[in-house]
């Protein structure tokens, strides 16, 4: 039976406060439609039928928060997800790194780590990854707690390995990671220049310099004050004519960043630092 | 002109061409934001943009960007592998999240979405499919004052999906595929 949560415009308002207030994550910009999907979502997962009820269960039990934070933010990830973006990388982009003695790139919002995971074995066969420093974050401790580990659910493996293909990929995949009862877990050599933290797009600062950032698909859930504010961040996290990465259908058209970049590929999302 | 009137599609299995024939029906200025729905399969290169492209009557059919502002006189193809959502600014938000109804774009999300932007300015049609998709987007779109039109399951090469809508409202028009470009005709009149 599902149950008909509701929350109105305004309790949404109220719940964003709370979050802010009581626990510190700001969700004041991101996009309200999804969010709201969002919040519903977890208000059905856990029974409640009100905004009261969620209320109530958000400022008296901590643990209940973690699992809304944990629930709340969208944590689908693929391995080479798009798969002529990986090409491109391949091609067009990695070899420009290359004469970079080392190549740093930051993977802003990486969820459990697919998206980097997928980088590292990019990088290992243009034989980079040695010279390679991963930086992987995101909001959701529990995510990056995952993402150490370097486990990825099996049954996801054929779709990946498919992509992989597409992407250019003509190695055995399967070489990539060992399966062990339901999880693949990509062999420690290929996570060894991997760096998991905690930030928040929201909140946080410009932590180092990188020749290439990767933020696909996660600028969607913001509003556009918020993209403009990450994409201010970016711009200052990057070095001169470094490359930004974003999702298929996320456009620099409607940032006040745009006029920064140059379009390196268009049909896949590259961009790259005029400065 | 009136920019904030919505018509959502939604179709699976068999719409394709069901879809084709509504596009090319459309008054030449007509006024609403066309969304379309369509099931598609992701992480492969899809030319459903290039099958629809020039069938809108000489409207304009394009796969939005994230934050793109929508507008009256247009179609909006959802993009392969992101789901829609309207946001109350009339912007377009996609979204990565789960699958719903094993799709992604999910027609129940897109037509959810629109009953709230739109309210009784919306119009909801459901096509051919073999999934249960679409059935409670209809649901909030007659809910939130909405049209919802359901192809006549006798009419649908796969009439699951039509037939799951008309078992979840009652308060749906059942039609077949001129019927509902005809419907079309007369709403921009």
């Amino acid at each position: 039976m599902t149950v008909h949560s509701h929350i109105s415009t305004e309790e949404l308002e109220e719940i964003i406060l709370l979050v802010r207030k009581q626990y510190g994550y700001d969700f004041g910009d991101y996009a309200r439609a999804s969010l709201q999907r969002r919040v519903i979502r977890c208000m059905q997962k856990a029974g409640c039928l009100t905004a009261y009820e969620l209320k109530y269960q958000l400022t008296n039990d901590s643990r209940f928060f973690t699992w809304f934070i944990e629930s709340l933010t969208v944590n689908v990830t693929e391995m080479f997800r798009d798969p002529a973006f990986y090409k491109e990388l391949r091609n067009n982009v990695l070899p420009k790194l290359a004469s970079y003695p080392t190549i740093k790139i930051w993977h802003a919002g990486c969820s459990t780590g697919e998206e980097v995971f997928s980088m590292a074995i990019l990088l290992h066969e243009v034989g980079l990854l040695n010279r390679a420093r991963l930086y992987a974050t995101d909001l959701n401790p529990a995510n990056l707690e995952r993402a150490r580990q370097g486990i990825v659910p099996l049954q996801n493996m054929k779709e990946y390995t498919s992509n992989y293909i597409q992407s250019g990929g003509i190695r055995d995949f399967s070489s990539y990671y060992t399966a062990r009862y339901d999880n693949a877990i990509i062999h420690k050599e290929y996570r060894k220049n991997l760096v998991f933290a905690t930030h928040n797009l929201a909140t946080d600062q410009v932590f180092n310099e990188f020749q290439l950032v990767c933020c696909r698909n996660v600028l969607i859930y913001f509003n556009r004050t918020l993209q403009n504010r990450v994409m201010t961040l970016f711009s200052n996290s990057l070095s001169p004519l470094g490359y930004l990465a974003l999702g298929m259908k996320e456009s620099l058209l409607f940032s006040e960043a745009r006029h920064q970049f140059d379009v390196v590929s268009p049909a896949v999302r590259i961009y790259r630092s005029k400065t | 002109m009136n920019e904030c009137k919505a018509v959502v599609i939604g179709g699976s299995a068999g719409s394709i061409p069901i879809v084709v024939e509504l596009l090319k029906a459309l008054p030449e200025h007509f006024t609403y934001s066309v969304f379309i729905v369509l099931h598609r399969l992701k992480n492969v290169a899809s030319s459903m943009d290039m099958i629809l492209m020039n069938k809108g009557n000489g409207i304009l059919v394009e796969e939005p960007d994230d934050k793109e502002v929508i507008q009256g006189h247009h179609i909006y193809l959802v993009p392969q592998n992101y789901h829609l959502l309207i946001e109350p600014d009339k912007t377009i938000s996609l979204d990565y999240s789960e699958l719903v109804h094993y799709s992604r774009p999910s027609i129940d999300v897109t037509f959810e979405s629109v009953a709230q932007a739109y309210a009784g300015s919306a119009v909801g049609i459901l096509l051919s499919g073999a999934n249960k998709d679409g059935a409670d987007g209809l649901l909030a779109i007659v809910g939130a004052g909405g049209t919802a039109i359901v192809q006549d399951p006798a009419t649908a090469e796969y009439p699951v999906m039509p037939q799951a809508a008309l078992d979840r409202n009652k308060r749906v028009l059942i039609m077949k595929p001129e019927q509902i470009a005809t419907f079309l005709h007369a709403l921009n009149d």
